[in-house]
């Protein structure tokens, strides 16, 4: 039997490296914006130029959509499809699984080609799945240390949530 | 699976809605975006067939309040009830924080819901889940229904262990937002447990 996943605890400075990751990458792919995404669908960390987008939608659909091929890949006997492309009249998405848990996505328009994002999403999967590693050591550390804020928490912080 | 980011201060839950089809796991969480204001809630998001029966799932992102500084945020789903979807459950289950079963207290349903609680174990097991170890809330729900079960049955049949359990009708919000609660207290006390 597999082993549940283990709760995800992003720090400030992972937050800032992993962002940097993404704002690189952005400029150097001429994207016009940067995702990244957590397999279950939460978002880590956004870059680029886009405004007025609903990220929380944008981060569950590609989850889903990433699932729903990594159990296409599976029946014809693949491990997954690490690599998608969707191309649209104005703007291309393009998806990337790194390190197995994160979707690196990537949204360009004509200003940018397929070529260019893939040659620079290479380079910056392999620097995230480096920091995700860590990242991961890390909530392992914090889950056994009882580092977490929630080890303080009461009843009473629990019931206020739901007061009205 | 949680995910607590300190950089935005945020903690994230994950809460799927399971149960046979057309037992109204999409009712409820239409109820709680019909009811909840406008700044506590995201977009939700409904993966249909022409015909309004899930395909794949509803999403509906939820903000509850602040806990010690940090915002918690849930993300209910739910799975797609139909038995030959089962593929897509098992995707819409991994990194669950709780779980809700919806059970259909229609007489003639007793058997779906025994099915699909049955399912839903089994696909919980594979990915290395306890049903009984999650937090997990049981909702009976159609209990304004002629045909409906008597809620004795319907306890013996499916919650003999004795979880939280509410009696609910999705379409009038009866006992729909107890049941969030429920749920959302039960992964915050275990977010607590694993904490410490």
């Amino acid at each position: 039997m597999p082993m549940a996943e283990t709760q995800l605890v992003l720090y400030d400075e992972d937050y800032r490296k992993v962002l940097g990751v993404c704002e690189r990458l952005a400029r150097d792919a001429h994207a016009k914006g940067v995702f990244v995404v957590d397999k279950n669908g939460q978002l880590m960390a956004e870059a680029g130029d886009i405004r007025g987008i609903d990220t929380t939608s944008l981060a569950s659909l590609t989850a889903g959509s990433i699932a729903a091929t990594g159990g296409l890949a599976k029946i014809i006997g693949e491990e997954e499809f690490p690599i998608h492309f969707h191309q649209g009249q104005r703007d291309n998405l393009h998806m990337t699984v790194v390190a197995k848990r994160i979707i690196l996505v990537v949204i360009f328009d004509e200003r940018s080609s397929l070529g260019l994002v893939r040659l620079r999403v290479k380079k910056a999967g392999g620097e995230l799945a480096r920091l995700f590693e860590e990242i991961r050591k890390k909530s392992e550390r914090a889950r056994s240390s009882g580092g977490s804020p929630f080890s303080e928490i009461t009843d009473d912080d629990i019931d206020k949530l739901f007061a009205d | 699976m949680s995910f607590i980011n300190y950089a935005s201060r945020e903690i994230n839950c994950k809460v799927v809605y399971y149960g046979p089809g057309l037992c109204g796991k999409t009712t409820n969480l239409q109820w709680i975006y019909s009811k909840t204001n406008p700044e506590l809630k995201g977009k939700m998001i409904s993966l249909a067939t022409e015909t309004e029966r899930t395909l794949f799932f509803d999403f509906l992102p939820l903000a509850l309040g602040q806990i010690r500084g940090f915002r918690t945020r849930f993300h209910l789903y739910t799975v797609p009830g139909q038995v030959f979807y089962d593929a897509s459950r098992k995707l819409i289950l991994k990194g669950v924080d709780g779980v809700v079963f919806v059970a259909d207290s229609q007489v003639e349903r007793m058997e779906a819901n025994l099915e699909s609680l049955d399912n839903l174990r089994g696909n919980l097991q594979e990915q290395g889940y306890e049903l009984d170890k999650l937090p997990y809330v049981m909702q009976y729900n159609k209990r304004d229904l002629p045909n409906a079960a008597p809620l004795a049955e319907m306890q013996r049949m499916l919650n003999p262990g004795g979880i939280t359990e509410f009696e609910a009708c999705a379409t009038s919000g009866k006992g729909v937002f107890e049941t969030l609660k429920a749920v959302a207290k039960g992964v915050l006390n275990d977010l607590r447990r694993m904490a410490r």
